[in-house]
């Protein structure tokens, strides 16, 4: 039985399977990889449009403080933007709001849930993964604590208003929408213990025959790290979470300092507590937080980078080992994020030799992947271009965070538009490009249609160029002492009026952002229905994913492959293809 | 469509998918206690002064749960040891043991917490109160899941012995690893607060 005939039986009899399932439980509590990956993917990019939108009004406040917003500010309201100018609290609702749904509800989601969900099995050449109904919980975890995030800008006093950060003791004080916060990231770090313990047993257990350690792709490695970051970073926040809902709702003082004076009045509170103990709790898990962010990207970026340059990945193992390195590295930087809170310069000391230390695998990754370009005859897809647009950006943000995790010069960028111009270079340019990427990458695996090249090659050249129209103007504004957070941009402040100007820049780069990224939404949906039908393996690669049919069906694969080499096996000399996939013996 | 080793051991990593998923779900747990008794730490290091245990807890009653608790440790051993024995009625009597054991543990709770409030010793009161009050909820929620977990073994989870024995045994000795580290937590807890 050839390959063919094989996947059509399996097909044939995989609908006669599906007849039994109806539509809720096909697609709305399906316990399939497949399907809770595309939900996740899904339902990650809708917080980010979500995330976005919130980010693009408050640009509207920063660009033009104290001018009313036409039609869209009198849609949302008096309570928030009376006659159209919106009000501090709301602004701080939405500047807390957009860190926290693109970090927790959108990146996380779309790279660990997505990918990791849709294409670590597929990858490993396993089944399905090794616990489909906690996979389901997990979404369905996460789904909850998304609900309850929104859910909070309708509670009395609007949704929390105290920063992603949430740093106590303002968080402490603050209106009902903090508590919901809390409630909505105790579901959140539900949803990622269920699902990096689901993906570290797949990938321990699951691997097909022939798949060992060193013959994963490195995507495989960078969710397996990942997973493990997840699963030991979270639970610091959580307890944190418990504490700061004792404070609000049982009257302790874990993070309220006796004496505390607000608004001239000393507050009536047992005192005793410490807010650093926020700080360290917060930060323990958000350093592991930002390689969540970013491991999932390189990955999908590795995998790209070598099926396009039609070459192996240069320096595969020491890619790996540095991600594992940087794993753990990663637990022992968080107080570089606290270097002005008078920590002590002991501490300074070692937070900033680890945060040094760190930056050493990351940069081997990042110049592994540049090397790998080195002599290969390149095919400029869309999603290499993401992937090469990808590697400079994260460049950039990885370089301008040097300085910020050196005590000396951090006392002058801490808490100014340089931090926030460095992390979003990492993030925005950088993982959301590499987020792009794989989804052009793998959607013909996902939907068996390619997205269409123009409209790709549209969304990403304007993506590129807008990307750093807003966010290069940061680092001029942090570099003169702009903080952040300012709920007019700096406008009443004496050393921030020379350079005022790059608000607006920096607005309308994020308007035309919005603009740029019409041709994925149209793209997206009208491939998904409409696009060019593709075989099983159109991007000719050699991982295991591209073995099952394009979609896979339930159970993925007609016989379970078996891989027989490594991932990247590019241009061997003397095969007769340029690629030779894992599945296929030698000799095939 | 079967997921592959979810009960029999994988050849090179010698484990079944559900005893590694346990163990990481122990160490997600231990990071969560973790943070609590350095928060424990971090407040009791920065307190101008800090109650002795004995002031407001009753140290007796803190040493039976003591041992109730490990006595329920044990008994949980022999429950899947018993399992493993393929004894099942023997395993249904420790088994039994070990939730009665839970249970004992919270009524004992139940009553030093309704002497603490008597007093009015609330989480508000001082900062040792807060972590003591935090760090003994979040132990006790703990016990009462891993309660349900063992009644339901002990009850319709049962039926499991008679169609997949070797499954069964499994989840009763992933249930124990939990059960020992709720056990574990408290060993921990009771010296660090009643003791120090």
């Amino acid at each position: 039985m050839g390959p063919e005939t094989a996947t059509a039986h399996h097909a044939a009899a995989h609908d006669a399977d599906h007849e039994e399932l109806g539509f809720w439980w096909k697609y709305v509590f399906s316990t399939d990889h497949k399907t809770i990956g595309i939900q996740y993917a899904v339902t990650g990019l809708l917080f980010l449009l979500f995330g976005f939108s919130l980010m693009m009004l408050m640009r509207w406040q920063l660009a033009y403080p104290g001018r009313a917003l036409p039609l869209i500010g009198a849609l949302l309201g008096e309570a928030r933007m009376p006659g159209g100018l919106m009000l501090p609290e709301f602004y701080n609702e939405l500047g807390a709001m957009h860190g926290t749904i693109m970090v927790f509800l959108g990146v996380v989601p779309l790279a660990v849930g997505g990918f990791g969900n849709f294409v670590l099995p597929l990858q490993i050449g396993a089944p399905d993964m090794a616990f489909p109904r906690i996979n389901m919980a997990s979404y369905w975890s996460y789904f909850v604590g998304g609900v309850v995030m929104l859910a909070s800008f309708f509670v009395p006093g609007g949704a929390a208003q105290s920063g992603w950060t949430s740093y106590a003791p303002l968080s402490n004080i603050a209106g009902s929408g903090q508590s919901w916060w809390l409630f909505g990231m105790v579901f959140l770090i539900t949803s990622s213990l269920l699902g990096s313990i689901n993906f570290i047993v797949t990938t321990i257990q699951l691997r097909a025959p022939g798949l060992s350690y060193f013959r994963l792709p490195f995507f495989v490695w960078s969710q397996l790290v990942t997973s493990f970051l997840l699963l030991l970073a979270f639970p610091p926040l959580e307890a944190a979470a418990f504490l700061q809902l004792m404070d609000r709702h049982a009257g302790t003082s874990f993070f309220m300092p006796s004496g505390l004076v607000v608004s001239g009045q000393v507050l009536e509170v047992t005192g005793g507590g410490n807010p650093l103990l926020w700080q360290h709790l917060f930060w323990f898990l958000a350093h592991p937080e930002v390689y969540v962010l970013i491991l999932p990207a390189l990955g999908i970026v590795a995998e790209i980078v070598a099926n396009n340059t039609r070459k192996p990945l240069f320096g595969y193992r020491s890619m790996v080992y540095s991600v594992i390195f940087l794993g753990f590295m990663s637990f022992i930087v968080w107080a570089h994020h606290m270097f002005i809170t008078g920590m002590g310069t002991t501490m300074a000391t070692f937070f900033q030799t680890t945060t040094m230390i760190i930056s050493i695998p990351s940069i081997v990754v990042l110049t592994a992947l540049i090397l790998s370009l080195w002599g290969g005859s390149i095919r400029f897809t869309t999603p290499m271009l993401f992937a090469l647009g990808f590697l400079p950006m994260f460049g950039i943000g990885g370089l301008t965070g040097l300085p910020l995790g050196l005590a000396a010069t951090d006392v002058h960028l801490h808490d100014t538009y340089y931090v926030i111009g460095h992390f979003h270079y990492v993030v925005a340019p950088g993982t959301i490009f590499g987020l792009f990427a794989g989804v052009y990458y793998w959607f013909p695996k996902a939907t068996g249609r390619a997205m269409n090249e123009a409209l790709g090659k549209l969304h990403f050249w304007g993506s590129l160029v807008f990307m750093n129209v807003i966010f290069m103007p940061f680092f001029i504004m942090g570099l003169a002492g702009v903080s952040r957070r300012l709920y007019d941009g700096g406008a009443s402040y004496a050393h921030a009026q020379p350079v005022l100007q790059w608000n607006v820049v920096s607005s309308v780069g994020a308007w035309c952002l919005g603009l740029a990224q019409i041709p994925f939404i149209v793209n997206f949906f009208w491939s998904a229905f409409r696009g060019r039908r593709v075989e099983a393996n159109p991007w000719e690669a050699t991982t295991l994913e591209w073995a099952a049919p394009s979609p896979p069906p339930h159970g993925n694969f007609p016989q379970l492959p078996q891989a027989h080499r490594g991932p990247y096996e590019y241009s061997v000399p003397g095969a007769p293809r340029d690629y030779l996939p894992q599945w296929e013996p030698r000799g095939a | 469509m079967d997921i592959p080793y979810t009960v029999a051991a994988r050849p090179d990593t010698g484990l079944n998918n559900g005893k590694i998923a346990i163990w990481l779900f122990l160490a997600s747990e231990v990071m969560l206690f973790g943070a609590l008794f350095a928060s424990y730490v971090m407040l009791r290091v920065g307190a101008p002064e800090w109650p002795a245990g004995a002031t407001y807890l009753n140290v007796p009653l803190a040493t039976l749960n003591t041992v109730v608790l490990i006595s329920s440790s044990v008994t949980m051993v022999l429950a899947w040891a018993s399992l493993v024995k393929r004894n099942f009625s023997r395993f249904r009597l420790f088994l039994g043991i070990t939730i009665l054991c839970g249970l004992v543990f919270l009524v004992i709770k139940y009553f030093e917490y309704s002497a603490k409030f008597h007093h009015g010793y609330l989480p508000a009161t001082n900062t040792f109160l807060a972590i003591y009050f935090t760090l003994t909820g979040l132990h006790g929620l703990h016990v009462i899941g891993g309660m349900a977990v063992n009644s339901w073994l002990w009850g319709p989870g049962s039926a499991m012995w008679r169609t997949d024995p070797a499954h069964f045994t499994n989840r009763v000795e992933n249930a124990g690893l939990f059960w020992h580290l709720v056990d574990l937590v408290w060993i921990f807890l009771f010296p660090v607060l009643y003791l120090l």
